[in-house]
């Protein structure tokens, strides 16, 4: 109004008019005010719920304590060792990537805390110091913050970090230990000759399987329920990640349909194979049990960033999800392949929300 | 030609133009045989060579180019020093011909002696294209020496086969594979990137 004013000023000769002009400003003014509305309408999506980045990713944390229990439980020490250098490296990382960038801290929302405790879960538990740094440095830095943060990073960051991790030191994450009450086992050949040991080194459920392997002595699946096999730190126990999922199921922070789909292609998958040719391939509720598979359904690829939005594109990521991984367990080198697949499906999240999503009633906008 | 546009010329190769790090062209030498210091300079000297000879070459032929043979012409312009530095390499370097193995060839298909071609030799005189395919030639050879000396130096602790990180430094595989050089090249360009737009807000 100021402006108009001030611009009709100049105009000596038109008092009138500029008087009236003023008029009807005014009277513009008491309608506006008149039609102020109580409820503001703003674009779509209308529901609401009290859900922040913040609630999703404690809800991830608290699911993920009995796994974590088990882990001290079953690899002693290293299960603390390694999951509290993952948490301290990975925070201080996105502390000092915002710090460079000149970015609000982004610590409070808890993602970094999530990473960190699902990469520890996802490594061997003798890693040693250095490398779990080096594996939390690329999951946040490669993994997240170069793609502009949280939201934006189109693979998990945890699998970053272990992917870079296993192609930096291939050896040391393939050396897998024994629980470490297997000491007085008499399975574990060092400890028949009373040697006095760290820690018992011993083939995963998984490597036994691949040919060549020296000591083919499956686990019962009694074994792998509970957890007491070797393994990655936090994927060895069903019964303790099941526990969480439920939990997470019941909050809603995941939905059924990535795990569905993983682990339902998988058995159905391992099911075929094990029909086909019993000797070769082994029961599929063992390739259920074994490695990540549950810890990789129900924690990994439910990652809400790099997974589709759509639920029909759900499901057909974690289909792809639960193939992958049975076609690198099967007939690839590797051993696992839970991450690889993940990693994959990651990059073809997009395409599979793009072409799932649902149209608008009348088919798309123009633009 | 003034000698203030040589000099201009010949940095233009060396950073502002800077074919693997700015322009990112000549990317498969650049990722494919950065994974040692030894490698990358072999392969950077070599490129450079071929890159002044068909500079100098197709410069002083231009007038005489058609149209639309001209990129024929290139090529056989090209592949004639490519061959030539490959019968060098494997005379004077056969260990290091035979480790670079089918990427001394693979000079003749780089884009970055097409380009310059195309961008300078076919429009300038003799010695603007010579100073031209020095400093881009240089620039290359830089770049990728550069991402020789990262790589080897984290994947195999040594630089030019000379230890430099101690026996405790585990060396970290992924460096040598593809997917070291991939990421190499990412973080280099990102923090030349970062250089150069530093350097605009300053200026």
């Amino acid at each position: 109004m100021n402006s108009n004013v001030s611009h009709d000023k100049g105009q000596e000769f038109s008092d009138a008019r500029t008087q009236k002009i003023h008029e009807n400003a005014k009277v513009l003014e008491k309608i506006a005010e008149a039609s102020q509305p109580e409820w503001i309408v703003e674009p779509g999506p209308h529901l609401s719920d009290k859900s922040t980045t913040r609630r999703l990713m404690i809800d991830v944390i608290v699911a993920l304590i009995p796994a974590m229990a088990v882990a001290v439980w079953v690899f002693g020490f290293n299960a603390i060792r390694l999951t509290g250098l993952c948490l301290v490296s990975c925070l201080a990382t996105e502390y000092l990537f915002n710090l460079i960038r000149k970015r609000p801290g982004t610590l409070g929302d808890f993602s970094a805390v999530v990473t960190a405790i699902i990469l520890a879960f996802s490594l061997p538990p003798t890693l040693p110091n250095f490398a779990v740094i080096l594996g939390s440095v690329a999951a946040i830095a490669i993994g997240k913050m170069i793609f502009g943060g949280l939201g934006q990073n189109i693979f998990n960051p945890a699998m970053v970090g272990r992917a870079f991790l296993m192609t930096a030191f291939p050896v040391l994450m393939t050396t897998w230990v024994a629980p470490v009450d297997w000491k007085v086992d008499s399975s574990a050949p060092a400890a028949v000759a009373g040697e006095n040991v760290d820690a018992v080194s011993q083939a995963t459920p998984l490597t036994m399987l691949k040919p060549g392997s020296a000591d083919r002595k499956l686990p019962v699946l009694r074994e792998l329920i509970i957890g007491r096999t070797s393994g990655s730190l936090g994927e060895t126990s069903v019964v303790a990640l099941l526990l969480g999922a439920v939990y997470l199921l019941a909050r809603r922070t995941i939905t059924w349909h990535i795990p569905l789909g993983m682990l339902g292609s998988a058995v159905i998958f391992a099911g075929i194979a094990y029909m086909a040719a019993p000797g070769k391939f082994v029961n599929p509720m063992f390739h259920l049990g074994a490695g990540a598979m549950i810890f990789g359904a129900f924690y990994i690829a439910t990652d809400l960033v790099s997974s589709p939005l759509s639920r029909k594109g759900q499901l057909i990521y974690g289909v792809g999800c639960g193939v992958l991984t049975m076609v690198i367990r099967q007939f690839g080198t590797y051993p696992e392949g839970v991450m690889f697949s993940i990693l994959m499906m990651n990059g073809l999240a997009p395409l599979i929300t793009r072409y799932t999503i649902s149209k608008p009633l009348g088919g798309n906008v123009r633009a | 030609m003034s000698k203030s546009n040589l000099v201009s010329q010949f940095t233009n190769g060396l950073w502002a133009e800077n074919p693997s790090l700015v322009m990112l062209i000549g990317m498969c030498p650049t990722l494919a045989i950065t994974n040692s210091v030894a490698n990358a300079l072999t392969m950077g000297m070599a490129t450079m060579f071929v890159l002044v000879c068909s500079n100098l070459v197709i410069s002083l032929i231009r007038s005489q180019l058609q149209a639309h043979l001209r990129i024929l012409v290139y090529m056989l312009i090209v592949a004639t020093f490519v061959t030539v530095a490959d019968y060098m390499l494997q005379a004077y370097l056969f260990t290091m011909s035979q480790s670079l193995g089918p990427y001394v060839p693979l000079i003749i298909v780089n884009c970055v002696i097409l380009a310059r071609a195309e961008i300078c030799a076919a429009k300038k005189g003799p010695v603007t294209s010579f100073v031209d395919g020095l400093g881009v030639g240089l620039g290359f050879t830089f770049s990728l020496t550069l991402l020789g000396v990262i790589r080897e130096l984290f994947g195999s602790r040594s630089i030019l086969n000379y230890q430099i990180l101690p026996d405790s430094f585990e060396p970290w595989v992924v460096m040598v594979l593809p997917s070291g050089a991939f990421l190499t090249l990412g973080l280099v360009i990102g923090l030349v990137n970062y250089l150069r737009s530093r350097k605009r807000v300053e200026a």
